[in-house]
């Protein structure tokens, strides 16, 4: 069990904001931080893992404490065993992938962890190479790698995938979430895509402006009036065209499209780059498998 | 016929000046890189010092200072056995000083450049502050560091007024390079002088353009 309460004036792009959060994590969960930019989640990843300070506040991971500001404890991150990939990744550009991941190890640890993570990540083709030879997808994978060397109590990823495609997004979701099984990891995911969300956490955290708006499981959090649907998912409105009387709203989601038929009215309170649910209950979907 | 000892004694000057300045002037620069400290403008302003003052100017409070008559001057004799006036480690001491602008420079711009993701991300791996500057920090501004390490050794070669003042004109062991040609100059050896300047100026082209060929890239197989 993890346990992060914190405190801090964060001088915010409009003004100054009061951070104060209060938030239990189950050891082992995949956890996400959902909000505007500017809302206060770096600040809280930072906060957790020692690089700011929280002006109050107490952190206790797995019956450690890393922060008690009442008690005067303050852990450096060095002290604090954590995995952080970073936005720009912070690889370190004098040495090898494959030097990068050896950098991290702690003085004792074999290099076998080090083989270990390349072979899950699929790193064996690139360990050689400097950062600067790596595509943007290649980059995010050995931070990942790296994060993990040190087998953390908490992996946190700052928006990792934001500045990826979607097909290159896919896959290193699918990284994420192998890695976080089986090193049965506790997660903290910084993402601003619902379907990100959903698809790859068991909690969310809505952060608005410092606080805790909402929490929960995803799909609930997001489905504001509760739909009792059948099946549904998430998407983003990228065009609305009329047809004589009616109206096509293409949604992407995930990376295929969607066509959907709505009325006037229903288009009224929707632009492009909405979020929404698509979601059906008339129907029962089949399932073919594909060869 | 012309003296070689002047010369070398340029070189030695320069080296050990660098040399020394590199050790001081790391901590300095990462210092004022990081700091958010109120003091920063006037120990920037400090450092930079020697960039717009007349170099007699230093030479002359030096002198002063490190007079045996002055109370700083005569504890370092009496204590240290060091006289810094018209001796090497004097010339040492001051050419320190008036370099340090140009090793402090580069390297500070080398470490403010770089991402602060890089240091965090070397803490949160569990690294030291020292391990970070060895193994990441440094590593990473060579271009900086090699600049810094070529702009103070050409400076120190290019030394007057300073040396002048504190160290005179003693063969082999303050008459630099720089000193020996005015003196061929006022006794009308310009055929001497002439050598000597010759000597100074490939030299100091030769290091600027090796400066320029590798932090340029040309020569990238040779520093990696």
């Amino acid at each position: 069990m993890i346990q992060i309460a914190l405190q801090k004036k964060l001088t915010a792009p409009h003004g100054s904001m009061l951070l104060d959060i209060d938030i239990n994590i189950n050891k082992g969960s995949l956890v996400t931080l959902y909000g505007d930019s500017g809302a206060g989640k770096t600040s809280i990843l930072r906060m957790i893992s020692g690089l700011l300070q929280a002006d109050k506040g107490r952190i206790t991971v797995n019956q450690k404490t890393w922060l008690d500001t009442n008690k005067g404890i303050v852990l450096k991150p060095q002290q604090r065993k954590i995995g952080y990939v970073f936005q720009d990744y912070g690889l370190f550009p004098n040495m090898t992938v494959k030097q990068n991941l050896l950098y991290a190890l702690e003085k004792d640890q074999s290099n076998h962890t080090v083989s270990e993570l390349i072979d899950i990540i699929e790193l064996g083709d690139l360990q050689e190479r400097k950062p600067e030879k790596l595509s943007g997808g290649q980059k995010q994978r050995v931070a990942l790698a790296r994060a993990l060397v040190r087998k953390p109590e908490i992996l946190m990823l700052d928006e990792p995938l934001s500045a990826l495609d979607n097909k290159m997004r896919a896959k290193l979701q699918d990284y994420i979430l192998k890695v976080h099984k089986q090193y049965n990891l506790t997660t903290l995911l910084i993402s601003h895509e619902i379907s990100e969300v959903i698809k790859m956490s068991d909690q969310v955290f809505i952060i608005e402006n410092g606080k805790i708006n909402k929490q929960g499981n995803p799909i609930e959090v997001f489905t504001t009036k509760q739909m009792s649907g059948k099946f549904q998912f998430s998407g983003e409105i990228v065009q609305i065209e009329q047809e004589d009387v009616i109206y096509i709203v293409t949604i992407l989601i995930g990376i295929n499209f969607v066509k959907i038929v709505a009325e006037e009215n229903e288009v009224a309170t929707l632009a492009i780059g909405d979020k929404v649910i698509v979601a059906s209950k008339a129907f029962n979907p089949l399932l073919q498998k594909i060869d | 016929m012309m003296d070689w000892q002047p010369l070398v004694l340029t070189f030695k000057l320069a080296a050990i000046t660098t040399a020394l300045l590199l050790i001081i002037a790391i901590p300095i620069a990462y210092w004022l890189a990081h700091t958010k400290s109120q003091i920063k403008p006037i120990l920037e302003t400090l450092v930079s010092m020697p960039l717009v003052l007349p170099p007699t100017v230093l030479g002359f409070y030096l002198l002063v200072v490190f007079s045996p008559a002055n109370p700083v001057g005569n504890w370092l004799d009496e204590h240290l056995g060091l006289q810094l006036i018209f001796s090497f480690e004097g010339l040492i001491f001051a050419s320190i000083l008036y370099s340090l602008p140009f090793m402090v420079h580069p390297i500070q711009a080398g470490f403010s450049n770089l991402s602060s993701s890089l240091t965090e991300a070397s803490y949160v791996l569990g690294k030291s502050k020292s391990t970070t500057l060895f193994k990441v920090l440094l590593p990473n501004i060579k271009p900086s560091l090699l600049t810094g390490i070529v702009l103070a050794f050409a400076h120190t070669i290019g030394e007057f007024g300073v040396v002048l003042m504190i160290g005179g004109n003693i063969p082999g062991k303050t008459k630099v390079a720089s000193i020996a040609i005015y003196d061929e100059v006022e006794a009308l050896n310009y055929d001497i002088a002439n050598w000597y300047s010759l000597i100074l100026f490939v030299i100091a082209f030769i290091i600027l353009l090796m400066v320029y060929l590798i932090n340029g890239g040309y020569l990238k197989r040779f520093w990696k």
